[in-house]
């Protein structure tokens, strides 16, 4: 039986982990992630798994002790924020290019400068050519269901790829809701045993990670990360139905809501999805035929089913946590992905970017329904006045 | 309780803020419906006025924006009534209750606060008597429950012995638990 529980979503995702029972986990606090390691040390210094956690003096160490546990063949997770994964740079990569089937609890944050520990994706959206597989979340549910199949898909040999798991800094890390939580032998069931195929422990068959690789070779490795990619994207749909079969789900590339007779939509993740909801409830009132597209997976991005499922909008509205700078008009990075993809697959609509929330800004139920109810406008006379709208700035 | 209540706290760091918007969030679970507790984050300093919220529902939650306009507002150290605005945004019809030793009337006339319905009670000279220290969060939740009618105070109390049961002596639950019973019972209303 399964149990509900009071948890902030740091400590469902904590919970995720202490039922995966990581071989090794290796982290360094960084706010707004900290509670989740926080609560995996106590796992770990009760005795509660058996993992070996390795605390390191910086997140470089973390995602370098992560690679080196993974090609070991051991089942690796780590969790980390904003400039704790930018000081991981280099080893993000690396992770990625090497096969590592680590999974990360990535709590969304602003990254600095100016000084800033709240939500919003720039730093996810910096990892994004990165070669991790990216789940979002909108709540702590999400978060501790995504993380426990993140194992899965991770795992997968046609994939044997990183997935970082997101979940929006301190509006769900540190909010408290009701949690579903299953049977410690359930998650266990389901995630199933690590068997590493390409175990750098495994004397008979001696490999080689990490080694120079020139012109000769690096392309066709690259050319095997696309290949991983497009198989995860098979994978991460399998592992859904299997996971929504065992647990009572339904989560898929993205979650439609009210859309299927919409005329007018926002595609919006994490936490404000959950906001738009209320509003979309509230707008169907008034009888005006709007709807939500919240995307669950952005790495690998879904082009062709999402092109197919806003293909029937008159307006499509983005709203993005971050921007592009410099990109074109300026907009957020799931605005400039979506265009293209609705472009080149020959759906043709007015579409426009909001950025919002950047640093933490609150965003309220008003002003995502001032961004419906510019998208109805623009629905009826096709013109869109401007791409990008920055949301509530002052 | 079909429409969801909004709630918002105020106190000061160190005085159990948290805590405090946590345990209501476990009565919730513990009654079956569906809640938010979340804090209002910025540096953590102890003695600072701090901010934080609680949604009660029974149905699922989904909105995550801030809370704008509170159903009720819990003040846990009356030295923020001159300094912070807490009738801010707080429905016309809405709750007001202070840690004070002053009358409601009082209050009003500190607080602008016209409307609504406005208690009082002296949860820290409760918490002193009972528990020897000056921690308003358990007898303010006695006070809340009566305020507002959303919970009894069996159902609260049940929560109290689950939530300190295993963290504290079973002394301090005991203690927790007469401050709790007397605050709900010295609440004023005016």
């Amino acid at each position: 039986m399964s149990k509900f529980e009071a948890l902030a979503g740091n400590e469902a995702v904590a919970t995720a982990m202490r039922q995966i029972n990581p071989d090794v986990v290796a982290a360094y606090p960084i706010t707004p992630q900290t509670s989740t390691v926080q609560t995996f040390a106590n796992y770990v210094a009760d005795g509660l798994v058996d993992t070996e956690f390795v605390t390191v003096e910086s997140e470089h160490s973390a995602m370098s002790a992560c690679v080196g546990a993974s090609a070991a063949g051991a089942r690796v997770m780590t969790a980390t924020s904003a400039n704790g994964l930018a000081l991981m740079w280099e080893i993000v990569y690396i992770a990625a290019s090497t096969r590592c089937p680590i999974v990360m609890g990535l709590v969304n944050r602003a990254l600095s400068g100016p000084i800033n520990i709240h939500c919003d994706h720039s730093d996810v959206m910096g990892m994004r050519d990165s070669g991790w597989i990216i789940l979002f979340s909108e709540n702590g549910q999400e978060a501790y269901d995504n993380l426990i199949q993140a194992v899965r898909i991770a795992e997968h040999p046609d994939v044997l790829l990183p997935v970082a798991v997101c979940q929006d800094g301190f509006i769900t890390s540190h909010g408290m809701e009701r949690v579903e939580i299953y049977e410690d032998a359930d998650v266990r069931a389901f995630v199933g045993e690590y068997r590493p195929q390409w175990s750098l422990l495994d004397l008979e068959h001696p490999k080689t990670y990490g080694p120079l690789d020139f012109y000769d070779y690096y392309y066709e490795h690259k050319r095997q990360q696309v290949e991983a990619m497009q198989h995860a994207h098979r994978v991460i749909q399998e592992v859904a139905e299997a996971f929504n079969r065992t647990f009572d789900r339904d989560y898929g590339l993205f979650e439609p809501y009210r859309l299927e007779d919409a005329e007018v939509a926002v595609v919006v993740a994490n936490s404000t999805a959950g906001t738009a909801k209320v509003v979309v409830d509230r707008l169907r009132e008034e009888g005006l035929k709007v709807g939500l597209l919240k995307p669950r997976v952005f790495r690998p991005f879904p082009a062709e089913e999402l092109a197919e499922a806003l293909a029937h909008l008159k307006a499509v509205a983005v709203m993005d946590r971050s921007i592009s700078f410099g990109a074109m008009g300026n907009a957020g990075p799931l605005f400039l992905e979506l265009a293209a993809a609705l472009a080149l697959r020959g759906v043709r609509m007015p579409m426009a970017d909001y950025v919002y929330g950047l640093g933490g800004r609150d965003i309220l139920p008003r002003e995502i329904e001032s961004v419906y109810r510019d998208m109805l406008r623009v629905a009826e006379t096709g013109q869109v006045e401007r791409m990008v709208t920055y949301l509530s700035v002052r | 309780m079909t429409d969801m209540v909004e709630i918002r706290w105020h106190g000061r760091g160190g005085q159990g803020v948290v805590t405090a918007g946590k345990l209501l969030a476990e009565t919730a679970l513990g009654t079956g419906q569906y809640f938010q507790a979340f804090p209002d984050y910025g540096p953590e300093r102890m003695g600072a006025p701090i901010r934080s919220y609680t949604r009660l529902s029974s149905r699922p939650i989904t909105i995550h924006s801030q809370v704008e306009n509170p159903d009720v507002v819990l003040v846990l150290d009356s030295t923020l009534l001159g300094t912070v605005s807490v009738a801010e945004g707080l429905k016309e019809d809405g709750i007001l209750l202070v840690n004070t030793g002053m009358q409601p009337q009082e209050v009003r006339e500190i607080t602008g606060f016209h409307t609504g319905k406005v208690f009082t009670v002296d949860a820290s000279h409760i918490a002193i008597e009972e528990m020897g220290r000056e921690i308003t969060n358990t007898p303010m939740l006695g006070a809340f429950a009566r305020a507002t009618g959303l919970f009894d105070t069996d159902t609260l109390i049940e929560q109290v012995r689950h939530w300190f049961g295993s963290k504290v002596s079973p002394e301090i639950v005991e203690a927790n638990i007469r401050a709790l019973r007397r605050a709900a019972e010295e609440v004023v209303e005016g």
